[in-house]
């Protein structure tokens, strides 16, 4: 790379193109140092996350006893396993589905930057900086039976009695809205900002009203967005465990798989099970994705400007 | 193109007599981009909005099409006041600057796209759409994406999108600044073909002079928010309003002088260093002292038997040349100070040579303060 | 030929702009009233004496916050949740930043698996490969020490260092660097006077972000953590998960303690990004020509 033999410029140059033929179209391509700075950071993906995803796929087929589909057997075969897949899809898809439901219209709405709009953003963001152990710890108190919650309710007269909001479904699917919700919607502002506000004032200036501009501009050059917001939004609700832990019923009605997979771990010990565990819970993700990202491929994809810029 | 039955205005197409723009104002904050402009656009118009970036005039356009609220003034449409209607129910056409075309919809949607937020009928939608990828000779491409078009195409698509419409004004913004030069001069040419074919009041934003000489019934000239002259393309290429105008307008000679002395009419005499030249009033009252400006175009090379020096004429030594093909810039050092010419024949640095100023052609400002400034900024 | 009219009527159109305002601004200010009291009830849970079957606690007191102290061992878990935090800040930006100037300067073949390489551990989420990860550590007796942590929450941080800053380097004018070439730099002049100085804003907004991400960073650290290499976030869940043996007052002492240190240091953050990078990519900023 400091060859002195080069001009400056001609070194400058290939320093910028990157190209590896350099001195003479007879001289051997030198090696580009320059990729040598990948070296540690794939390294360590590949030890720390190629790795031990091999390594837990071959663990899932090698369990301590039987052949080596005993773990997926077991798997498929006991409700109590495969259960969780529907208990964790019945929490994760409607909450992925009311979150960007939710944030899109307000996201559309909220597209011009105004007063607040800092404010605004920056309040979202706290519930997702927090976590979810804190906002479940938080939720116990404020769903519970005597919280702020129920009472505001039953002063208003709304109910007699008390809702059951922890413990159950319900106290899953809400810890899921007060992070996913604020997730998907500053994951779609981001993309509505990015679509060229010109485009919106030619759809207005051609007499498209709000909605009209909504439905036959943003909404098309959106769907890459949204794509990619409700994978992001899905995966997320699909690994929840703290709140359905400590906010849910995690023996009956929140037995999602990410508890199934932590008791084969570290309750049973089981980590050849665990890993199988792991391995159908990445599956199913990746299925959810796939499905999408296909379906994606069938709208617009380009740029979302109006012309040359 | 389809042409229009008297009717009375209405929100989309149809006729009307004037847009009448009533002092017009638009703040920002503190700050004054658009200062009280008046100006009444008859049917089948062409006004060019001219002045260097940040002069007001995009602000114009954008409080023009309902994209920025006004803060103060009114737009009327004859008898109608429009301002207070959003941009989608003033059913005006525009042409953005980056033409701002639906990058996922093909020509021919982006064109029917206003069609079809005013419900007609898909036939005659199609048949109109088709009349208008015609007039802008675009019937090969009606099937490709914008971002398969060359520049000049997607400015056509552009236009065309804004035109099928019917739009009894069309607002056009900065259309040709993404073009190179020769590309510009073909569209410029093209948008005054479609304009004679269509005929509908058109809005131009621009900061280069030549299109809008070129182009427009009427330019607008603005500076700093606040109209500086309206008037014909001639008006303002002879006798600019104030320097500023004349500045624009490419007078390059812009000096000061210390006395001046009416004579007769719009005749007056103007001194400096010792120099007398006859000049031309321009404004209303001849004050002490005054500016002139020149073309460099009007100058034109002396002989010393037929143009007697005190004559309008002045000596000077070339200083520099810049040859433009069909004649040559110089730069004269005279007794006033250097003057830039352009003249038919070649010259060399050092050669004395004689310029004549014809008096017509020789605009004098009386110094107000704004031109004081001015002609220290030089 | 028939006049063109636009839909709808301007009156009804009003109106239903008014309603679907109020409608998107109620939601809004529904879902933060209720952020709000989520919380609230942990910070008033956490200085009661007694709160049962009421609006208010009946007294007010600051003995949890000591309690807490004592019986959580805060102090020890602080300690390592700033060694844990500090240390993967320092290595993802020492790993992270020379790898993505590599890819956002350099074309080579293989690049678009590079990318994907290190966009999976920001897309499969943690707990997912938390497991096998745990596992692995554990073979190589890495598991519940505090290295273990620090590796375990290395995996998304330095692939979104990568990601972040990768797109900001791109934006550099490479010209910058090879007129500091032509002017005589060699490789570490232009590194230290040229790009280390634009880059500088860019760090640390990846750093600040990396921070914020790691403290809140629950399932990787509960996956590897032993019983002396607890973060506040696996602290606080133990506590919570084993409700009912500590006062719950004191357990939300717990949670205020979480929330300041992480609250802190997202309005340091706030104060170079924009709230939606939290999220989404780190801001491009304006060309450096």
């Amino acid at each position: 790379m400091t060859s002195s033999n080069q001009t400056a410029w001609g070194h400058a140059w290939g320093r910028l193109t990157g190209s590896a033929r350099r001195g003479g179209d007879d001289a051997p391509a030198p090696f580009d140092r320059t990729l040598l700075l990948l070296v540690p950071g794939i390294l360590m993906v590949v030890l720390l996350f190629v790795y031990p995803f091999a390594y837990g796929l071959v663990l899932s087929f090698t369990p301590a006893e039987g052949g080596p589909f005993k773990n997926y057997v077991e798997f498929f075969s006991q409700s109590r396993l495969w259960g969780t897949i529907f208990t964790t899809l019945w929490l994760a898809l409607p909450s992925t589905i009311l979150n960007i439901a939710l944030a899109v219209p307000i996201a559309f709405k909220m597209r011009v930057p105004f007063a607040g709009q800092r404010l605004l953003t920056t309040a979202l963001v706290v519930p997702i900086t927090l976590g979810t152990v804190l906002v479940a710890e938080g939720l116990l108190t404020y769903l519970g039976p005597q919280g702020w919650f129920n009472r505001i309710l039953m002063a208003g007269h709304l109910i007699a009695q008390p809702l059951q909001l922890t413990h159950n479904y319900w106290g899953v699917m809400l810890s899921l809205i007060i992070t996913g919700f604020p997730f998907a919607f500053l994951l779609i502002l981001s993309h509505v900002t990015g679509i060229d506000p010109s485009l919106g004032n030619a759809a207005a200036s051609l007499g498209a009203r709000p909605f009209a501009q909504f439905r036959h501009i943003y909404l098309p050059l959106l769907a890459p967005g949204l794509a990619m917001t409700f994978c992001l939004v899905f995966v997320q609700a699909f690994s929840v465990f703290p709140s359905a832990v400590l906010l849910g019923a995690p023996a009956g009605p929140t037995r999602v798989i990410s508890i199934a997979a932590y008791e084969a771990a570290f309750e049973s010990y089981d980590y050849s099970m665990a890993s199988a565990i792991a391995m159908v819970m990445g599956a199913v993700q990746l299925i959810i994705i796939v499905a999408v990202l296909v379906a994606r491929g069938r709208f617009y994809r380009g740029p979302a400007s109006g012309g040359k810029a | 193109m389809a042409r229009h039955d008297p009717s009375k205005a209405a929100a989309s197409g149809g006729n009307f007599e004037a847009l009448h723009l009533d002092r017009i104002t638009r703040r920002f904050h503190n700050m004054v981009a658009l200062n009280e402009l008046s100006l009444t656009v008859r049917r089948g118009e062409f006004i060019a909005l001219l002045g260097p970036s940040g002069c007001g005039k995009s602000t114009a356009l954008n409080c023009l099409a309902g994209l920025m609220p006004l803060s103060g003034g009114r737009i009327m449409l004859d008898d109608r006041r429009i301002d207070t209607l959003p941009p989608e129910r003033r059913g005006f056409g525009m042409v953005f600057q980056n033409y701002a075309l639906f990058p996922h919809m093909s020509v021919r949607k982006n064109i029917g796209f206003g069609l079809m937020m005013r419900n007609v009928p898909e036939k005659e939608a199609a048949r109109r759409v088709n009349e208008t990828l015609d007039l802008v000779q675009l019937q090969a491409h009606a099937d490709k994406l914008p971002g398969q078009l060359s520049g000049g195409q997607q400015q056509r698509v552009a236009i065309a999108r804004a035109i099928v419409v019917n739009p009894p004004l069309i607002l056009m913004d900065e259309p040709l600044s993404n073009l190179d030069a020769k590309l510009r001069l073909e569209m410029r040419h093209e948008i005054r073909r479609i304009h004679h074919e269509v005929q509908r009041s058109t809005i131009y934003v621009t900061h280069d002079q030549d299109e809008a000489l070129s182009l427009a019934d009427r330019i607008v000239v603005m500076q700093d928010g606040v109209v500086q002259q309206i008037g014909t393309p001639e008006q303002l290429y002879n006798a600019p309003a104030n320097l500023n105008v004349a500045r624009f307008m490419g007078y390059r000679n812009v000096i000061a002088f210390d006395a001046c002395s009416p004579l007769d009419g719009r005749r007056m005499q103007v001194h400096r260093n010792g120099v007398t030249l006859n000049a031309t009033l321009q404004g209303d009252v001849a004050g002490h002292r005054c500016t002139v400006a020149i073309r460099p175009d009007d100058l034109r090379i002396g002989d010393p038997e037929n143009d007697p020096e005190g004559a309008n004429s002045l000596d000077g030594r070339v200083i520099e040349v810049e040859y433009c093909g069909r004649d040559w810039l110089v730069d004269v050092d005279t007794a006033i100070g250097v003057l830039h010419a352009r003249i038919p024949q070649a010259a060399t640095p050092g050669q004395r040579i004689r310029l004549v100023l014809p008096a017509d052609r020789v605009l004098a400002y009386p110094q107000g303060r704004d031109a004081a400034m001015a002609v220290a900024a030089e | 030929m028939t006049q063109d009219t636009l839909k709808g009527n301007p009156a009804l159109d009003r109106t239903l702009g008014l309603l679907w305002s109020s409608v998107v601004w109620g939601f809004m200010g529904f879902f933060l009233l209720n952020m709000v009291g989520i919380i609230g009830s942990v910070a008033v849970n956490s200085v009661a004496t007694r709160w049962l079957r009421s609006w208010l606690p009946d007294g007010y007191t600051f003995r949890w916050y000591s309690s807490a102290w004592a019986e959580f061992q805060l102090g020890e878990v602080l300690t390592v949740t700033m060694q844990v935090v500090l240390a993967v800040v320092l290595i993802s930006a020492l790993i992270g930043v020379p790898a993505a100037y590599a890819l956002a300067r350099r074309e080579f073949p293989g690049k678009r698996a590079v990318m994907l390489l290190f966009l999976l551990p920001l897309l499969v989420p943690p707990i997912t490969y938390g497991i096998p990860l745990a596992t692995t550590l554990y073979q190589f007796h890495l598991g519940g020490t505090l290295t273990g942590v620090i590796l375990a929450n290395l995996v998304p941080t330095v692939p979104f260092v990568i990601l972040t800053m990768t797109p900001f380097i791109e934006q550099i004018d490479p010209r910058l660097e090879a007129a500091a070439r032509v002017f005589g730099a060699g490789t570490f002049s232009v590194f230290r006077h040229v790009l280390v100085p634009l880059l500088a804003p860019g760090i640390l907004a990846a750093c600040l972000l990396v921070l914020v991400r790691t403290i809140a960073m629950f399932e990787l650290t509960f996956l590897t953590a032993g019983g002396d290499s607890q973060t506040l976030v696996v602290a606080l869940y133990y506590s919570v998960f084993a409700a009912g043996v500590r006062a719950g007052q004191s357990v939300d002492a717990m949670a205020v303690l979480y929330m300041l240190t992480t609250l802190f240091w997202l309005v340091i953050a706030l104060r170079f990004v924009d709230p939606t990078q939290i999220v989404a990519r780190v801001k491009k900023q304006p060309k450096g020509a």
